[in-house]
């Protein structure tokens, strides 16, 4: 079994995000990153099912040298090995190609991404990889068990689960809860260290979209406060305002 | 050229976000001075057909093959690349969701397409053709290029104000051919509450935090929301301790919802919670710690215990209803 799982490189929840060079740019001052917290539930996974059929699991991401240390938390995590295709991830059907071309050369059983990313939020990668390879494609998955060369996987829909079956070789887009979050351990991040991390050349530069600026939305008024003995009076303001009864 | 929409139903049901998706493909048709048709799968009535033609649409294609009732995501992609050929289009507009997502990233490829998401206002088409989009979770917006002729915009929900003044729509029906792999993801059953007003799609929701206590308090919760007429929700503890089910779960990781009107009950407001609901129009927050970072993200707040607060609410709200 060859499971791939990509991951992004991205700034933690909490990270203040702020622009420069006149709203051009991102500003990395500060920001401490994080694999993708989707990303982080399709690893889990697949270090689970890894255990438990054997084979080799390969973690990739789309970018540039700082993002090394990203993929040696997911080696610590449980990884076998790490490829990292060396260029700026700017646009989600460059990045598609990236990992379609190198997927294309190793022929993996199974894909895994998170259902999107918490940056730019397209989720849209694992469905133009799938498209690229030829291969079907699911988002988002919430279960993932495997039999034989068959996977069971729930998917979230609107209001509930659909159920499926699928043969491999499949794409998957995966969200809580595929699996538990996994925290690497002193053991793992030793052997990390020494565990293959190969840097890949960009295949293939093409791009479909580019960002030319960015804006932050308008500051939020103060919070209006009411007393808890007159509810009315924020059912007045719902009525009167939001305009919602 | 000509733009097309893929609109989704429940279970025969137009969905509003496709209806927003709509409106906002008939302000881009009259913005370019050309045609918005529309394309709906599976088993939908002639009345719900012809009702996306309140949105602006003209046309509306419709591929009436049971097979596609489910959400199977390359034979959806299949059949709308096809109604996208037959419609002469150059712009697929769809609405932001779930599966959306799927089958517009397949599309992008087989169209060639360039495909923004997370869509909030009309294109610029000025030169280049530059769309605003919401990133970070809602945190920031992006001026996005489009480089590609053909395009795919994915419209954010309730960014853009629905059309319901249009006329009635034509349906025609559109037979597609689909692949053998088209059906390789097999659905084989499906798990669904239909009493409930959908979350995603929901006007107003009432979310509940840890601060309700337990599973066992959330008639509360919902005694609010049916005096409302919303959607319940429910913080990510509540989800991760199985008080209430995964699909309820707002977030960050979770649902993002995008409602007129968000109430949050007994909930904190930690940042991977307002990351779902920052595209509220208005947030009232009820909590009994007056510290609450929520208070912060919120229009209207009621420092209280929930327990006091929430019938006495429920039946003010059930007066004037």
């Amino acid at each position: 079994m060859k499971i791939l799982v990509c991951i992004t490189h991205v700034p933690d929840t909490t990270s203040k995000i702020q622009f420069t060079d006149n709203n051009t740019k991102f500003d990395k001052t500060g920001v401490q990153y994080i694999i993708g917290p989707y990303d982080d539930y399709a690893l889990a996974r697949a270090v689970e099912l890894r255990d438990q059929t054997g084979g080799k699991l390969t973690v990739l991401n789309v970018g540039e040298a700082e993002t090394e240390p990203t993929l040696r938390k997911a080696l610590a995590i449980g990884a076998d090995e790490a490829v990292r295709i060396n260029a700026e991830p700017t646009d989600a059907f460059f990045v598609a190609t990236q990992i379609a071309n190198h997927a294309k050369e190793i022929g993996y059983d199974m894909i895994l991404m998170g259902r999107e990313s918490i940056d730019f939020n397209g989720g849209m990668v694992h469905g133009m990889v799938a498209e690229l390879l030829g291969m079907p494609s699911v988002s988002p998955v919430m279960k993932l068990d495997l039999e034989g060369d068959t996977a069971k996987i729930a998917r979230e829909i609107e209001g509930g689960k659909e159920y499926l079956e699928i043969k491999l070789p499949f794409v998957a887009g995966c969200q809580e809860p595929i699996a538990e979050w996994k925290i690497p351990n002193m053991r793992g991040i030793m052997s990390a260290r020494s565990k293959p991390l190969q840097v890949q050349e960009l295949s293939g530069d093409v791009v479909a979209t580019k960002t030319v600026a960015y804006e932050m939305p308008p500051a939020k008024g103060a919070v209006k406060l009411i007393d808890s003995n007159n509810v009315q009076e924020l059912v007045e303001l719902l009525k009167s305002e939001a305009k919602v009864l | 050229m000509s733009i097309i929409v893929y609109i989704e139903h429940i279970e025969g049901a137009i969905k509003k976000t496709s209806l927003e998706a709509a409106s906002y493909a008939s302000a881009l048709a009259e913005q370019q001075g050309v045609d918005a048709k529309g394309v709906v799968l599976g088993t939908v009535s002639e009345d719900q057909l012809a009702s996306v033609g309140t949105a602006g649409l003209s046309t509306v294609y419709h591929v009436n093959d049971d097979q596609l009732n489910a959400g199977v995501i390359q034979a959806h992609a299949e059949a709308v690349a096809q109604a996208f050929e037959k419609a002469g289009a150059d712009t697929l507009i769809l609405a932001k969701s779930s599966l959306g997502d799927a089958v517009a990233a397949r599309l992008a490829v087989k169209l060639d397409a360039g495909y923004i998401s997370n869509v909030v206002a009309l294109p610029s088409t000025s030169g280049t053709y530059t769309v605003k989009r919401s990133i970070y979770t809602g945190k920031a917006f992006a001026e996005s290029e489009i480089t590609k002729t053909n395009k795919i915009l994915g419209v954010k929900k309730n960014a853009v104000p629905l059309k319901t003044d249009g006329a009635p729509a034509s349906v025609e029906a559109l037979e597609v051919n689909l692949s053998e792999g088209a059906f390789a993801a097999k659905i084989t059953s499906i798990d669904k509450a239909n009493d409930e007003i959908p979350l995603p799609e929901a006007d107003i929701v009432v979310s509940g935090g840890r601060g309700m206590k337990g599973p066992e308090n959330w008639n509360l919760i919902e005694d609010l929301a049916k005096a409302l007429g919303a959607a319940t929700g429910c913080s990510k503890p509540v989800s991760d301790s199985g008080w209430r089910p995964h699909h309820e779960h707002v977030g960050q990781t979770g649902v993002k919802v995008a409602p007129t009107l968000y109430v949050a009950v007994g909930i904190s407001g930690a940042i991977q919670h307002l990351a779902g609901v920052n595209a509220s129009k208005y947030i009232v927050v009820i909590n009994k710690d007056p510290e609450a970072p929520f208070f912060k993200a919120a229009d209207y707040g009621i420092v209280g215990d929930a327990f006091e607060v929430l019938p006495k609410l429920t039946e003010a709200i059930k007066a004037v209803k």
